[in-house]
This record gives C-alpha cells, structure tokens and sequence, in this order.
C-alpha cells in the first residue's frame, strides 16, 4: 500500500517541493547575509523593515484569502481580529516593571506579570523573550480564534455581502470597545501599549558571539502560519471548503456540514490573523487600538484582489509589491522631487506633494482591477511542478517535431 | 414485494408555500432494490417532493422514514397551524418534530443529484468525486492538515480512482468538471453521489437534455448502476420511454396530490394520468 501511494506522488512534484525548500532556504540565507554582513545605508534601513511588514502582511492576506478565496465567505473583519491578536499579545508581553509607566492613567493595570519575564528566570533573558514571545503569539492568535467562534455563531447563517456588513460592524464595535475607558486597566483605553517583547528582544548571546534573529523572526512565523494554511487547502477539509464556495447546495448535498466547515475556515482564518496582528504589533513597538481602522482591511483585501482570490502564492506576491509600493518605491511622490537613480541628486516637481502617492497607487489600483481583473495569479498557485511539467511538456513537444520533420525529410 | 425491506417510506407529506400546496398528502414507498419513478406534468411538485425527502425543505406536515426509522417528522405549527390547508394535519402532533439538515440525511445513506447540473465548477472531475468522500471519513481538521490520516486520505483517494475507472471517467480526471460534455456531466454528478456510499439513491430528471440515443445509455446506465452498488433508485422523469423502460413501479403526481401509482403497464392506461398529461376533453 505504501508502495502505491509512493508511486502516486508523480516524480516531478517531488523534484518540485524539492526545489521549493531548497530556494526557501536559500533566502532566508539571503536575508540573514543581508542583515549581518550589508553596510548600513539609507537602502538598507528601507530594504528590511518593508521585507518585514510584506511578511507579516502576506501572513494576514493569506489567511483572508483562505476564508475569501477558498471558503467563498465574503469577510471583512479581518483588522478587527488583528486587533485582537494584537492587543492580545502586548498585554501579557509587557515587562511587569513597566506597567506602572504603560498603564499611567489606569493604576498600572490589572496584569501584573508578564510571560517573556516569568519564562526569563527560567531560561535566561533572550530564551525568555524568545518563547514568551512565540507563546504571546499564540495567546493573540487563540484570543481571536475564541472571538471568531464566539460571533460565528450568528454572523454565519449570512450570505455573500451581509456576512461582510455584519464582520465589518463586529471590527469596528471591537475597535471601540478597546478603546473605551471602562476596559482601560486592561487595554490601557485609547492610550498606546508599549515597551513589550519586539523584534529586537530576538538575540542569543553564545558563548562571545551575537546571534541576531531579530530580522528573522517574522519571517519564520509567516512561513509557518503559511505553510500550516496551505497545507489545510489541500487537504481533504481544503477541498470540502472549496466546494462549499463553489455550490453551497451541492455541498450540502454531499454530506458537508455548512455550519461547521464556515466555522472551522472562519475561526483558522482569524487564528492567524490574530497571530498576523500581534506580529504587526512587534513590528510597531508600540499598538494603539485606532491603528487597525477599516482601512486597513481594505488594504488587506485589495492584496487579496491583486494576488489573485484564491491563489495563496499571489495573495504573497501581492503583499510584497504593495507594501514595497506604499511604503518605499513610491515614497518620492510626496517628496516633492524626483530622485535621480545611481547619479544621485533630484529634479524638483511641483505637484509630487504630501498624498500625491496615494493618489498614483489608486491610478496602478484601477489599472490592475481594470485589466487584470483576476489578480496576478488568477487562482493558480506558482508550483514548481507545474513549471517543470510544462517544461518537459515542450521538449516533449519539441522532440515529436523534430520526429515529424526527420520522418517527413526521410520520405 | 413485502418481504423486501422498505427502504424510503413517505407518509402524509404536505409542503405548503404561504397558501401554495405544492404538495399534498403524498405517501409513498421505495423497497430496496428497487426502481421507482415519480412522475407528473410541469409544476407537479416532484423537485418539491425530493426536497422534502433530502430536508432541503422542512415539510409542514407528515414523516418521511429511512430504513424503517423516522427521519423527518413535523406538524402544522405556529401561523401555519390556522392557516393549514393539507389533510391529515392533526396526524403527527404529538410526535417528536425531526428536522435534519440535508447533509446529515446523506449522512444517513440518501444521495441525490440536481436537475440542473450542480457541479462544483472551478474542481476537477477526481477532486469533485473524492470530496464527496469527506463526509465519511474519519479525520478531523488537524490530523488532515498535519498529513497524520495517510490511511484514510490514501483510502479516500483508492476509491475514488475506482469508482472513476468503474464509471469511465478516470481519462478526465484531471479536466475541470464543466469542461467536460453535457451527458459526461450527468454521468459525472451520479458518480459524486454514489461517493457518498448511499444505499438510496435518487435521481432529478437524469434525462433532461438528452437525445434519444444518450437516453437509451442512461436506461443502461442506471440499471448497471443498481446492480453494481445494490442501491435502491428513486427518479423524477419527464421522458416516457425511459420511464416505462426501466421503472419497476411508477407514482403519478398532478398539482401535488398523487393521483395513481402501480407498474407501467397499469400507469399507461391509467385514465386519470391520460387526462392529467393530455387535459380532458370537455364535454357540451
């Protein structure tokens, strides 16, 4: 039997995962060389923090494109539980002798611990900050997960567009109710949370030397949450959640239960948005409720739209080139001047002023939505495989050509 | 005919829309092995009456039992109570009201397939067929993520390559499901729903659209069909041939009421159906 399923996975699919690692590897490699060993210039102080946020957006774009784009639920709550996870996180990674300072206005909070510190005595400051971390992640990711359920019972008996008004509504009565002053002991109302457990916390002292993996951190968890995603897609849930968005009835029919599948896609997907927004929240240092605003699930899913609706390797794509965009590539349109590349200098151009770049991102938003209506990638996947295949599929092509021309010139 | 076990028996089921009887104290009974045909002109109440039986719609009085066990039982309540227009609507009052969603009743061992064509259309031909092999395996959402039900999943994925070889589908496995021809499409929604391993099946005009030569093959089709799964087979038709040809036993359905029931040969001279297809012939 094992034989048999061996023999079902085709060679080139092997050599395809293969190839995947092996490049995935290659560029955390990449990265860390980058991080380490790069002369620190203004490129350089750009190039990883935008890296950065593309990672951690791409972890929450695909985890709205597996509720979105794989389950056919049309959700927009996605910064509410990020907010979640967020706020999630910051609370129980606060070092208890700053809680006094954080929560100022608030007696210094009703928390008075903090799990990085308490695994700390244990493990040593950065094996502390390092698991407390990660275990503050899963808290965020868990809170939102409970949250999800919790309003998935009633959201879920709605359909396409209700279903966004009411998730979008549940975002936005979440975003108030953190700020709200009777809740303020534990988060801190409409002040900032700050001084937790970040990026920079993620360095090992062995022995003499450093080892930094403050750069890395995110990066590791997005493919992790990722992978974890992919791999639920194509499994048989994967498949039950894809004929859900493709004929409910017929779902239905086939023995599927609705309500139960909605809410395993719903609850995983806001599971790792809240893992998505406690990462965002080490990114910032500091989490402030107003911050994740209904914009910011516009955000999300127009690189869900630019990606590709279920394609996760697009939703990825996507993220990477809309954070580089919005964030640094088109940040000379509010300068006020046109840099001139490898010469140095810059022109200067009147109308390039402050919301000039948001003013262009929406023109390269309409040309995409207009003539590339289905994403980058449609929903096909970048595989490896698939690349493979069709390049053997040539020459195989090719080859009996090359036969047909060779028989014709023997005749 | 009685030492058979009775597969699927309908008792006084009445649906009523508002003040629309779609259907009306139908009662009717499927033994297994059987084929039994419903039929009756446009807007009979046939779909209605299949709906009822998978619990797409609650019906608002009567039960329907599987397999000798109730499965779906209600009575006329709330506004519907006083505004009831069926019969029999103080039958099942003091029964326990059983509502099950359709997918637990394929759970139960009921397939179906749709009139027009319902398909899962951005899947392909094998993932359409082993999805509906989800419902009975034994996983859940972490062991499938985490790849630890290999058994299962290379189960799953065994039969389904069987039934596909079995049903002569397994060329078009990788085709996406509405790329394929419209008969092959028929022949491919009757292989999902024999994914489900059910041991009735039921059929939504599996004819429609067909020529007369397609309709000829589904004849064969589904008696091979019977035979191979010993399933007990429940069709809604509108082609008369194909009616006559394969049903051991057919029901006649006219504005939602039955109006006659028997063999073929019985049903073809039956004068009420003549009139309920051809109309009455109104006398000075």
């Amino acid at each position: 039997m094992g034989k048999k399923l061996q023999a079902a996975v085709p060679a080139e699919k092997k050599i395809g995962n293969l190839i995947a690692v092996v490049l995935i590897a290659a560029l955390y490699v990449l990265l860390y060389l980058l991080d380490n060993v790069l002369p620190v210039n203004s490129t350089t102080t750009m190039l990883i923090p935008v890296l950065q946020k593309g990672a951690i957006y791409a972890l929450v774009c695909v985890s709205m494109n597996l509720l979105n784009g794989f389950t056919g639920l049309f959700s927009l709550g996605q910064a509410g539980f990020m907010l979640i996870g967020a706020y999630s996180y910051a609370i129980f990674a606060i070092p208890a002798e700053q809680h006094e300072a954080v929560y100022q206005y608030f007696e210094g909070g009703a928390i008075q611990f903090s799990i990085p510190q308490v695994l700390g005595n244990v493990l040593g400051e950065s094996g502390g900050a390092f698991l407390g971390a990660i275990i503050c992640l899963m808290i965020g990711g868990v809170v939102a997960a409970v949250f999800a359920a919790l309003i998935g019972i009633p959201v879920l008996r709605l359909k396409s567009d209700y279903l966004a008004i009411a998730t979008l509504g549940f975002a936005e009565i979440i975003r108030a109710l953190f700020m709200w002053n009777g809740l303020g002991r534990i988060t801190n109302g409409s002040n900032l949370l700050r001084k937790y457990t970040s990026f920079a916390n993620m360095r090992f002292q062995v022995g003499g030397t450093v080892i930094k993996l403050d750069t890395i951190f995110p990066f590791l968890i997005a493919m992790l949450g990722i992978l974890t995603i992919v791999l639920l897609v194509n499994s048989s849930y994967g498949r039950a959640f894809k004929s859900i968005r493709d004929d409910e009835i017929a779902a239905e029919a086939m023995g599927i239960n609705l309500f139960k599948h909605k809410m395993l896609s719903f609850v995983i997907s806001s599971f790792f948005a809240g893992v998505g927004g406690a990462l965002l929240a080490m990114f910032q240092t500091t989490v402030q409720a107003n911050f994740f605003r209904s914009t910011m699930t516009y955000e999300i899913l127009l690189i869900v739209v630019i990606g590709g609706i279920g394609s996760i390797s697009g939703s990825c794509i996507g993220a990477f080139l809309y954070i580089a965009c919005s964030e640094w590539w088109l940040r000379f349109l509010d300068s006020g001047a046109l840099p001139i590349p490898f010469v140095g200098g810059e022109i200067p151009v009147p109308f390039f002023r402050d919301g000039f770049r948001k003013v262009v991102l929406s023109v390269v938003i309409m040309v995409i939505v207009l003539f590339f209506s289905r994403g980058i990638m449609g929903d096909k996947e970048l595989s490896f495989s698939g690349l493979i295949r069709k390049i053997r599929g040539k020459k195989e092509a090719k080859a009996a050509a090359q036969a047909a021309a060779g028989e014709e010139d023997a005749q | 005919m009685s030492e058979r076990q009775n597969v699927l028996h309908v008792e006084n089921a009445t649906m009523q829309f508002g003040g629309v009887v779609a259907v009306n104290n139908l009662s009717l009974e499927v033994n297994e092995g059987e084929i039994v045909a419903l039929i009756g002109p446009n807007g009979a109440g046939k779909t209605t009456a299949f709906n009822v039986i998978t619990g797409v719609y609650q019906p608002t009085n009567g039960r329907v039992s599987f397999m000798g066990k109730p499965m779906i039982c209600n009575h006329p309540r709330g506004k519907m109570a006083k505004s009831y227009k069926g019969e029999n609507g103080e039958l099942y009052l003091h029964e326990h009201t059983l509502a099950p969603t359709p997918d637990h009743i394929t759970k139960l061992g009921i397939a179906r397939t749709f009139q027009n064509i319902r398909l899962w259309k951005s899947m392909t031909v094998y993932d359409n067929v082993i999805t509906a092999k989800h419902m009975r395996a034994k996983q859940n959402v972490f062991s499938a993520t985490f790849r630890t039900n290999r058994k299962e999943e290379l189960r799953m994925r065994e039969e389904t390559e069987a039934l596909l070889r079995e049903q002569d589908l397994w060329q078009y496995r990788d085709d996406l499901a509405t790329s394929l021809p419209y008969g092959l499409q028929r022949r491919l929604e009757i292989a999902r729903a024999l994914g489900t391993s059910p041991k009735l099946l039921l059929l939504d005009e599996p004819a429609a659209g067909m020529n007369p030569q397609e309709t000829l093959e589904l004849a064969e089709f589904i008696h091979q069909v019977r035979e191979k799964y010993k399933l007990t087979i429940f069709l809604i038709e509108h082609h008369m041939d194909l009616v006559m040809n394969i049903s051991d036993r057919i029901y006649v359905l006219d504005f939602g009421s039955l109006i006659a029931q028997g063999l073929p040969s019985e049903i073809q001279s039956n004068q009420h159906v003549i009139d309920a297809y051809l109309g009455v012939v109104e006398d000075e």
